[in-house]
């Protein structure tokens, strides 16, 4: 799941500040999860904005261009009065709203990781999309988002007790964390494997994925 | 590794010297005059000098430029400290070519610590490579003469390759796995970060002796109470001995300011004095890399019938 954090409640008044006319939408997957975007927290955003409020809908997947397009017809007349849209989604929800709408769009929430729910409101980042998955090699612990180094070849000299040096020790090592998973696996050989540095073109060629 | 030596310092490892290196750190200044003093004063102790490269992510002035001056103007050979906290490999590349340029026989790969725990703490980090892709970089570029990519280098590149190790790493076999790794890529010589216990010391010398490459072990002298404290706070992977700290700080009451040198000397001699002892006759150690920055008078009696 996309993890979002809500903006604060001073960084959006001075996000909407310009705009007299307002519209909002939620995302109905994610940051419903998330509750950022949720109905709950649209509506609370609708009542604050009172007489700016030109209205306020759900999309179902704001990131999906074609849902966006479903979910934001019957809105039409209240997005065109409104200056501006303020979308309660990730960063992806936000440019398919704008995409579709052309409208100004106004980001309420922090785009965050790719994250593992523990429970609703304790997220873990699991994923930097990095797009050369090397789970399987690393006991499926990612070092890529889990290490403040983002190293391939094992710990630097800032593992303390198998606390990272970032962040005050309060953070597990991922590269100790690697190493007890492969040792549990029977697999430490895999601990050894020089990963050689990795290829950065590609990733910049997948801004885009076509797959037929 | 089978690479040449082209350094003092490597020469002094194959012909099985116990060797002691020293450690300059130009900081976010304009003057080297500092630097060059502090390389003049260790320069009888020592064989080659580290010259430390933005520690702790403070940034400071490029460590490339020093290396060359102190070996220009001082005579003292130097190890140039590289981290690629701040260098991509482009960014290394280039580096090294200039380094070769400069007459620099010494590189050490560091990953460096990272952006958060410096000066400028909203940069961003670089980590395009890690340590032991850096090893392996200069490994293709000195033995081979090629880049990551195969470009071909115009031009020779002579220069040894250091590696750093942290022996104070608890669990220790990760660390010790990921050096000797960086050991079969192609490194000529080993630095630890700085030790307080002779039982570390040996249990990590014990641990790498399979990798047959030589390790000198990392002391910091502590020139102060304020020194000893700061350092025991923010040095990742680094605690002083309470007792050791206590010290220090007994001897910084001392009101006169000539006796409070001496006797954080004292204490300095009284603690490191056995330990460096007891690593040059009873461990397998090649030396020691003594990190008296700003401190270099200690050298004399701590190397005292050494």
């Amino acid at each position: 799941m996309i993890i979002t954090k809500m903006k604060s409640d001073e960084e959006i008044t001075k996000m909407l500040k310009p705009f007299k006319k307002l519209f909002v939408v939620g995302c109905g997957t994610c940051s419903t999860s998330c509750q950022t975007g949720g109905e709950d927290q649209v509506k609370e955003m609708y009542e604050k904005l009172g007489d700016r409020a030109t209205g306020w809908t759900m999309v179902e997947e704001p990131c999906d261009l074609r849902i966006t397009r479903r979910d934001l017809k019957d809105n039409k007349d209240q997005i065109a009065e409104a200056d501006a849209i303020v979308v309660m989604s990730c960063g992806g929800g936000v440019q398919t709203v704008s995409d579709f709408t052309k409208s100004i769009v106004l980001p309420a929430n922090e785009t965050l990781f790719i994250g593992q729910t523990e429970r609703i409101g304790k997220f873990h980042d699991m994923c930097k999309a990095c797009g050369e998955c090397i789970l399987d090699e690393t006991g499926g612990i990612c070092p890529i988002t889990r290490c403040a180094k983002g190293l391939l070849n094992g710990p630097c000299g800032g593992q303390v007790n198998g606390k990272c040096e970032v962040g005050d020790y309060e953070e597990e090592c991922a590269w100790v964390q690697i190493y007890d998973r492969l040792k549990e696996q029977d697999r430490l050989e895999l601990f050894t494997v020089f990963r050689p540095p990795r290829d950065n073109s590609t990733k910049v060629l997948t801004t885009h994925y076509y797959f037929r | 590794m089978n690479r040449p030596a082209f350094s003092n310092l490597v020469k002094d490892l194959h012909a099985g010297k116990f060797v002691l290196t020293g450690e300059l750190e130009p900081e976010k200044v304009t003057s080297l005059e500092e630097v060059l003093e502090s390389a003049r004063a260790m320069k009888p102790y020592v064989v080659a000098a580290n010259v430390t490269d933005n520690p702790l992510a403070y940034a400071y002035m490029n460590s490339l430029v020093p290396s060359w001056k102190v070996q220009e103007e001082v005579g003292l050979e130097t190890v140039y400290q590289m981290t690629i906290r701040d260098r991509n490999r482009l960014a290394v590349v280039s580096d090294v070519l200039a380094a070769q340029y400069l007459g620099i026989k010494n590189i050490l790969t560091l990953s460096g610590d990272h952006t958060v725990l410096g000066d400028n703490k909203g940069a961003q980090s670089v980590y395009d490579i890690d340590s032991a892709q850096f090893t392996y970089l200069l490994h293709k570029m000195i033995d081979e003469g090629v880049d990551l990519a195969g470009n071909e280098i115009h031009g020779k590149i002579e220069i040894n390759v250091g590696i750093a190790a942290n022996p104070n790493a608890d669990p220790l076999m990760p660390e010790v796995l990921k050096v000797g790794r960086k050991t079969k890529l192609g490194a000529d010589f080993i630095q630890t970060q700085t030790m307080f216990d002779i039982d570390l010391i040996k249990n990590f010398l014990k641990e790498m002796d399979k990798y047959k490459t030589p390790v000198l072990i990392g002391i910091f002298p502590l020139k102060s109470y304020g020194i000893a404290d700061f350092f025991d706070k923010f040095i990742p992977g680094v605690s002083v001995p309470q007792e050791l700290l206590a010290s220090m700080k007994k001897a910084k009451e001392e009101p006169d300011k000539e006796k409070r040198k001496e006797k954080y000397d004292e204490v300095n001699l009284e603690f490191f004095g056995p330990i460096i002892r007891e690593i040059k006759k009873t461990t397998n150690a090649a030396g020691i890399h003594i990190m008296a920055v700003l401190y270099e008078r200690i050298f004399e009696s701590l190397l005292e019938n050494f």
